[in-house]
C-alpha cells in the first residue's frame, strides 16, 4: 500500500491461543502505548481465535487499547496461516493503519511476513526497540543483525503500514487502567472464496518443561566448554539441585547436546532470570543479546579473555570440571544442613 | 515430482567492524559458506525425491556469482539441476524485494509440487523471505518444519515446533515449507554427485530473464531502509577471580548465591 491511503492508527496483532491471548501480545501492547503517546495515535486490536475469553478483550481496553477487533471463528483455532492471513489482510485494508505490529512469536513470524506480503509493504523482524521519529513521523525499528554484532536502524518512509515483529520478554507489561472506555467490534467477513483451508491441524503433543526457560528465576546454561553430550548432564544436574531452568548456547544446540527449545540468545530465547549461570559458554555476541536483562549473571569458564566475563557480575575463570562437581557436592552439603 | 529448494550463500564469520564515517559495514574476511540451515533443506528434498521414487530436485539462488560454489554444493549433495539468480540491480533487496524476484524465478522454473527453504539465514535471521514467496505465489505454507511424517502427490504431513508444542499439519500441494535443523541430519555428498556437480552448467537468470524492473527490486524496490548500524553496548561491571583454588572458587558463587537469594529458598 502506497503512503497516502494511510489514516494515522496504530494497530497490534493479538496472538490467541486456545481462546485466550498469549502475554507476548500484551507486551506488544506496551510497545504500542508508548508509539500512540508520542504520535497521538489512536490504537487498536486485531484478535482472530476460537472461543475467545470475552474478558481478555475487555483486558484490551484496560491496557490502553481504543478499539478492539475481534472474530470468533472455529477456523482461528489452530493459528493456520491461510484464513488468518487473508482475513488479516482484508481488515487492514479496510482500516488502513499506519502502524501494525506483532509479537515475534513463531506464530508471529509465520503470518506477518506473509500479510507484508499481501499488502505490499515492508517488514522488520524480531525488534529489540521501537521509537518514533518525530520530525518525520516514522517509525523507528532496531533489530539485531549478524549475530548481535551490529544492531540496525530501520524505517520504512513510504509503504503502509509500517510492520515489524518484537522479540518478546523484554519490557514489561501494560499497566491496566480499570473501568477504561473503548470499544469491542465483531469483524464481520464474508466467506472468502477459499473456503476450504488447505492445510489442515491433526493434532499436537505439549513439550514437556519441568520449568519454562522465559519464565524461570534461576537459569543454568551450558556451551562449547562442556565438549561432548554426556558432559551436559553436569548443567541439569546443577539446575536440578538449585530448582533452575536448563539454557544452551547456540553451539551446544547445533551439536545435539540439547534441545532447541533451550537455545538461549538472538536465535533462541531471551531470559530475564534472577540469576544467570553460564557454564562452559565463551559469550558471541549472539549468546548475549538473549542475557542482558537477566538480573546478575554468574559465568564460569577457564579463557580469561572470554566475552561472557564483560558481562558478568561474578567471574570464575577455572575448569568447570573441577568447579561444577564440587559446587553440586556444597550445595547439597548446605541443603543437608538445613533439613 | 519437482522440488525446489531455495539457498542461499552467507558470511562464514560473524566477525564485522563498522566503518563509523559511513556508517557501514566492514567484512574482515570473505568466507562464505552455505547457509547451514539450507543444507539441511537440500538433503530433506533429495529424501523425499527418493521416497517418492520419480522427479526431480532443482536448487534456487539468489546472490552474487560466487553463489555459484553454494549451488555446486547443493548438487554434489543430490540436487538434479541449480540456478542462480544474479543481477547487481538485485543489490540491496530487502526481504520482500528478495521474495519478489525468488517468486517470479520459481514461477519461470516451476511449476513445482514443494518449495523447501531453511528456516532463516545465519546471517539476517529474519526468517521472512520463506512466507512472503508463499504469499507472494499463493502457495499453501508452513514454517518451524521438524520432521516430513509423508508425502503423496496430493498433499504432506509435516511435524513443526512452536513455543509450546509440537503440532501435525497436513497441507494440500503445492505447498511452501520452511525447515530447521531437526528435520535431518545433512548428507555428505557422494563422490559421483561430486563429479557431476563439477561439470553440470549451471544457468544464470537475470532481472531481464526474469521481467523484473530496477524499480521493483533492490533498494528501490524495498520498501525498508537501513538508516544506520552500531555497535550493542552490553557490558556491566564485574568481579572477576582467577581461580587457583576451587574450593574459593566455589564458595564465591555459594556467597554470590546467597546474597541473590537463591541458597534461602533451601
Amino acid at each position: 500500500m502506497v503512503k497516502q491511503e494511510h489514516t494515522d492508527s496504530i494497530w497490534i496483532l493479538c496472538e490467541i491461543k486456545e481462546g485466550r491471548i498469549i502475554e507476548a501480545s500484551y507486551e506488544t501492547i506496551s510497545r504500542a502505548v508508548l508509539l500512540s503517546r508520542k504520535k497521538k495515535a489512536k490504537l487498536c486490536a486485531l484478535a482472530l481465535g476460537y472461543n475467545i475469553e470475552r474478558r481478555d478483550l475487555q483486558g484490551l481496553i484496560e491496557m490502553g487499547i481504543d478499539e478492539v477487533y475481534y472474530s470468533d471463528d472455529v477456523r482461528f483455532a489452530h493459528s493456520l496461516p491461510d484464513d488468518y492471513v487473508q482475513i488479516t489482510i482484508s481488515v487492514l485494508k479496510k482500516h488502513k493503519p499506519d502502524i501494525f505490529i506483532a509479537a515475534a512469536t513463531t506464530f508471529g513470524r509465520t503470518v506477518m511476513p506473509a500479510i507484508a506480503a499481501g499488502l505490499n509493504t515492508g517488514l522488520t523482524a524480531d525488534c529489540t526497540d521501537l521509537d518514533i521519529d518525530c520530525k518525520k513521523g516514522l517509525m523507528i525499528q532496531v533489530r539485531p543483525a549478524i549475530g548481535g554484532n551490529i544492531m540496525a536502524v530501520i524505517e520504512t518512509p513510504l509503504h503502509r503500514p509500517q510492520m515489524a515483529t518484537v522479540r518478546t520478554n523484554l519490557v514489561s507489561l501494560p499497566n491496566r487502567t480499570p473501568n477504561r472506555r473503548g470499544k469491542i467490534k465483531r469483524i464481520n467477513f464474508f466467506s472468502s472464496k477459499n473456503s476450504e483451508p488447505c492445510s489442515e491441524w491433526l493434532d499436537s503433543t505439549k513439550i514437556g518443561s519441568k520449568m519454562p526457560l522465559d519464565k524461570a528465576e534461576i537459569v543454568v546454561a551450558g556451551g562449547r566448554g562442556l565438549r561432548k553430550a554426556e558432559n551436559f548432564s553436569l548443567i541439569r544436574k546443577l539446575a536440578d539441585e538449585l530448582g533452575a531452568a536448563v539454557a544452551a548456547s547456540r553451539a551446544a544446540v547445533d551439536m545435539g547436546w540439547v534441545d532447541y527449545h533451550h537455545q538461549v540468545g538472538l536465535s533462541g530465547k531471551t531470559v530475564t532470570p534472577r540469576v544467570y549461570i553460564a557454564i562452559g559458554i565463551s559469550g558471541a555476541v549472539q549468546h548475549l543479546a538473549g542475557i542482558s536483562s537477566a538480573k546478575s549473571i554468574v559465568a564460569i569458564n577457564k579463557d580469561p579473555s572470554a566475552n561472557i566475563f564483560k558481562i558478568a557480575d561474578l567471574g570464575i575463570v577455572g575448569d568447570l570440571f573441577e568447579i561444577v562437581p564440587k559446587l553440586l557436592q556444597e550445595i547439597r552439603k548446605a541443603k543437608g544442613r538445613k533439613r | 515430482m519437482r522440488i525446489a529448494v531455495l539457498v542461499k550463500q552467507v558470511p562464514a564469520t560473524e566477525d564485522v567492524k563498522i566503518d563509523n564515517k559511513k556508517g557501514t559495514l566492514i567484512r574482515e574476511k570473505s568466507e562464505v559458506e552455505t547457509n547451514p540451515t539450507d543444507l539441511t533443506a537440500i538433503s530433506q528434498a533429495v529424501r523425499i525425491k527418493k521416497t517418492i521414487g520419480k522427479g526431480e530436485v532443482v536448487a534456487i539462488s539468489m546472490g552474487p556469482s560466487s553463489a555459484i560454489k553454494t549451488l555446486r554444493e547443493a548438487l554434489s549433495l543430490g540436487c538434479d539441476k541449480a540456478f542462480l539468480i544474479s543481477d547487481r540491480i538485485f543489490a540491496g533487496s530487502d526481504t520482500l524485494a528478495t521474495a519478489k524476484v525468488l517468486s517470479r524465478a520459481l514461477q519461470q522454473l516451476g511449476p513445482f509440487k514443494i518449495i523447501l527453504a531453511g528456516n532463516k539465514s545465519s546471517d539476517g535471521e529474519t526468517g521472512q523471505v520463506g512466507p512472503s514467496v508463499a504469499m507472494q505465489l499463493g502457495l499453501c505454507f508452513t514454517t518451524y518444519v521438524t520432521s516430513i511424517e509423508k508425502v503423496t502427490d496430493d498433499f504432506i504431513v509435516i511435524r513443526r515446533l512452536t513455543e509450546t508444542e509440537y503440532e501435525r499439519i497436513k497441507l494440500k500441494l503445492p505447498a511452501l515449507l520452511t525447515v530447521t535443523k531437526q528435520v535431518c541430519e545433512p548428507d555428505l555428498p557422494s563422490l559421483r554427485n561430486k563429479i557431476r556437480a563439477l561439470e553440470l552448467k549451471i544457468p544464470i537468470l537475470r532481472a531481464t530473464d526474469l521481467g523484473i524492473a530496477d524499480s521493483e527490486v533492490g533498494l528501490k524496490g524495498s520498501p525498508t531502509k537501513v538508516m544506520k548500524i552500531f555497535r550493542p553496548k552490553i557490558f556491566r561491571k564485574g568481579k572477576i577471580i582467577k581461580v587457583g583454588n576451587v574450593r574459593k572458587a566455589v564458595k564465591e558463587i555459594l556467597l554470590f548465591l546467597e546474597k541473590q537469594g537463591v541458597s534461602s529458598q533451601w
